[in-house]
């Protein structure tokens, strides 16, 4: 059985952890440079506040005042990274293996986890990392990964849950597709789902009734995986999702790796592909979250997983900068002695290039980072990824450019990552 | 002194590899005391707080001491407390008053004779929201 663990609400609930008088409020955060709605408490989607919504609308279009209806936050991506490493460590600790998917989500496998044990294991991961973290979070079980979000779904949408939604039977399957609108699905776009009810296909389960020969001719293999999937049989290496916050790259090492020297390696490879995808999609990420843990199977070694989120001085998408940061991030969490199984690089507060304003004080030459970085794409698009890389010990940026500051007119505390910002209590 | 690699295209700096004997020392390096070791048991339920105050002087916290907090530990009687109520925190010693086994109200009791406890009604929005493992005071 696949377990999917979702925060809810994640960069809200983060801001609720520290400031529990926004309890029963309408809370939103919103994009970089106060741009849009990113999160909402239950209470704002209540409202009718949108995901997306420009900043200014709130006021213009709902009528809303910012401070007093409904309370604003800019992003806080150092708590959220922080407040993340920890929800996951707390799950470590319970399930026996895990996938970290995205800032606040991740897959874990039940495997050797009984029938009967599941849904005391699933009401554990609820209890323990609310109480721990202060986060909420609901829990989807189920044979696949794709039907486990499907029960994450109703884990969300249905209080009397309490949290975790179980899928083990025909009977529940059948029930639960039954229910669930096709544009709901994971893995089925905004267009397919269009596409698909043009084709009179309206549910899960009305899409799982189509011949595997349509499917594949009309929406080819990741439809099909998805279908197989929806009807209860798990298809390996489904990772290949395109990340909506935030880029992900990740790979469990053949074989468990313990030098500082083979993780920067990997971590650099993951960033510099980061990079490529970044510059892809034509955008820039804000800051870069390393990960390191080691083999949560193996119960005869010594269990370590850490996080790191650093803020970069200005959005890049260049390789030279991500790696570098990348490597400085890795260099602070390694810890001599344990054995790694898999590493990661996420990037996040993704915005478009255009968008990327300069720092005044950075001395870097962007332009001529930017056409290394074009004979890099270049090159590895006619090669193959990975032809070129950069020697990894370079060094090319300066240290200790100012900061340069985005609009962040609502920004909270660093409550976990800087002594100057932890809560006060009145004693 | 550096070395530079040429691959097509790009030119890149690279730093000089130091060969010759590793330190003798550089294995023990990581067995210094650790405070974080010592006093965070567990890393990701513990937070850090600043006491602002002097109802808890007696229980040795003094305002501006740095409050090492666990989220995972269970609230026991006369456990020192961070309280969420009525839209603060506050930093209290908890009693549970109980009668015939059952808790029928928590007070938050504070250490210095000039403050009164306080009873925790239905009307209060109050969490614990963590439990005081350590103070640490600079001097």
């Amino acid at each position: 059985m696949f377990a999917v663990i979702d925060c809810n609400n994640f960069f809200v609930s983060c801001e609720k952890a520290f400031n529990p008088a926004l309890e029963g409020r309408a809370v939103v955060v919103l994009s970089n440079n106060d741009g849009c709605v990113v999160s909402r408490s239950q209470e704002a989607k209540d409202m009718g506040i949108k995901m997306g919504m420009p900043a200014y609308q709130l006021a213009e279009q709902m009528g809303l005042k910012v401070g007093e209806d409904v309370v604003a936050f800019s992003s806080n991506y150092r708590l959220y990274g922080d407040m993340s490493r920890r929800v996951m460590t707390v799950l470590a600790e319970i399930v026996p293996s895990m996938e970290i998917y995205s800032i606040d989500e991740c897959f874990a496998s039940f495997k050797g986890v009984s029938v009967e044990q599941i849904a005391a294991k699933a009401a554990e991961i609820v209890y323990k990392v609310r109480k721990y973290t202060g986060i909420p979070v609901c829990v989807g079980v189920a044979p696949t990964k794709t039907l486990a979000k499907v029960a994450n779904w109703y884990a969300k949408r249905y209080k009397g849950y309490n949290g975790y939604c179980i899928i083990d039977s025909e009977e529940k399957r059948l029930k639960a597709i039954g229910k669930l609108e096709i544009g709901e699905v994971w893995g089925i776009g905004r267009r397919y789902s269009k596409f698909l009810k043009g084709e009179g296909v309206n549910t899960a389960l009305d899409f799982t009734q189509k011949s595997a020969w349509w499917v594949k001719k009309n929406m080819g293999i990741v439809g099909l995986r998805t279908q197989m999937e929806l009807g209860g049989q798990p298809v390996a290496q489904l990772d290949v999702r395109e990340e909506k916050k935030s880029i992900t790259t990740s790979r469990s090492f053949g074989e468990m790796v313990s030098s500082l020297e083979e993780l920067q390696s990997a971590v650099s490879s993951f960033a510099s592909a980061c990079a490529g995808k970044l510059r892809q999609q034509g955008s820039a990420a804000g800051c870069i979250t390393v990960y390191i843990l080691t083999n949560f199977f193996r119960e005869d070694l010594p269990r370590y997983y850490n996080s790191i989120t650093i803020k970069l001085p200005e959005a890049s998408d260049s390789t030279f900068v991500l790696v570098e940061e990348a490597l400085k991030g890795l260099k602070q969490i390694y810890r001599k002695g344990y054995l790694y199984k898999k590493a990661g690089v996420i990037v996040g507060e993704i915005v478009p290039c255009n968008a990327v304003q300069q720092n005044l004080f950075e001395h870097k030459d962007n332009g001529k980072l930017k056409s290394l970085n074009n004979v890099l794409d270049s090159v590895n698009a006619r090669y193959g990824r990975d032809v070129l890389k950069i020697a990894v010990q370079g060094g090319l940026a300066e240290e200790g450019a100012d900061k340069w500051v985005m609009k962040r007119t609502w920004l909270s505390g660093n409550y976990t990552t800087d002594i100057k910002d932890i809560i006060e209590i009145k004693a | 002194m550096s070395t530079k690699t040429a691959v097509p295209g790009i030119s890149v700096e690279l730093p000089e590899i130091k060969a010759g004997f590793p330190s003798p020392a550089q294995d023990y390096v990581e067995n210094g005391i650790d405070l974080n070791r010592e006093l965070v048991k567990n890393p990701s339920s513990t937070f850090f707080g600043r006491a602002r105050g002097t109802s808890m002087e007696g229980a040795g916290i003094y305002d501006g001491d740095l409050l090492i907090i666990d989220k995972s530990l269970e609230p026991r009687e006369g456990a020192v407390a961070v309280c969420f109520i009525d839209g603060e925190f506050t930093l209290k010693r908890i009693h549970f008053e109980r009668a015939e086994g059952h808790v029928v109200a928590i007070w938050l009791q504070p250490e210095n004779e000039s403050f009164s406890p306080i009873k925790v009604t239905e009307e209060n929005q109050f969490i614990i929201w963590g439990i005081v493992t350590h103070s640490v005071r600079s001097f």
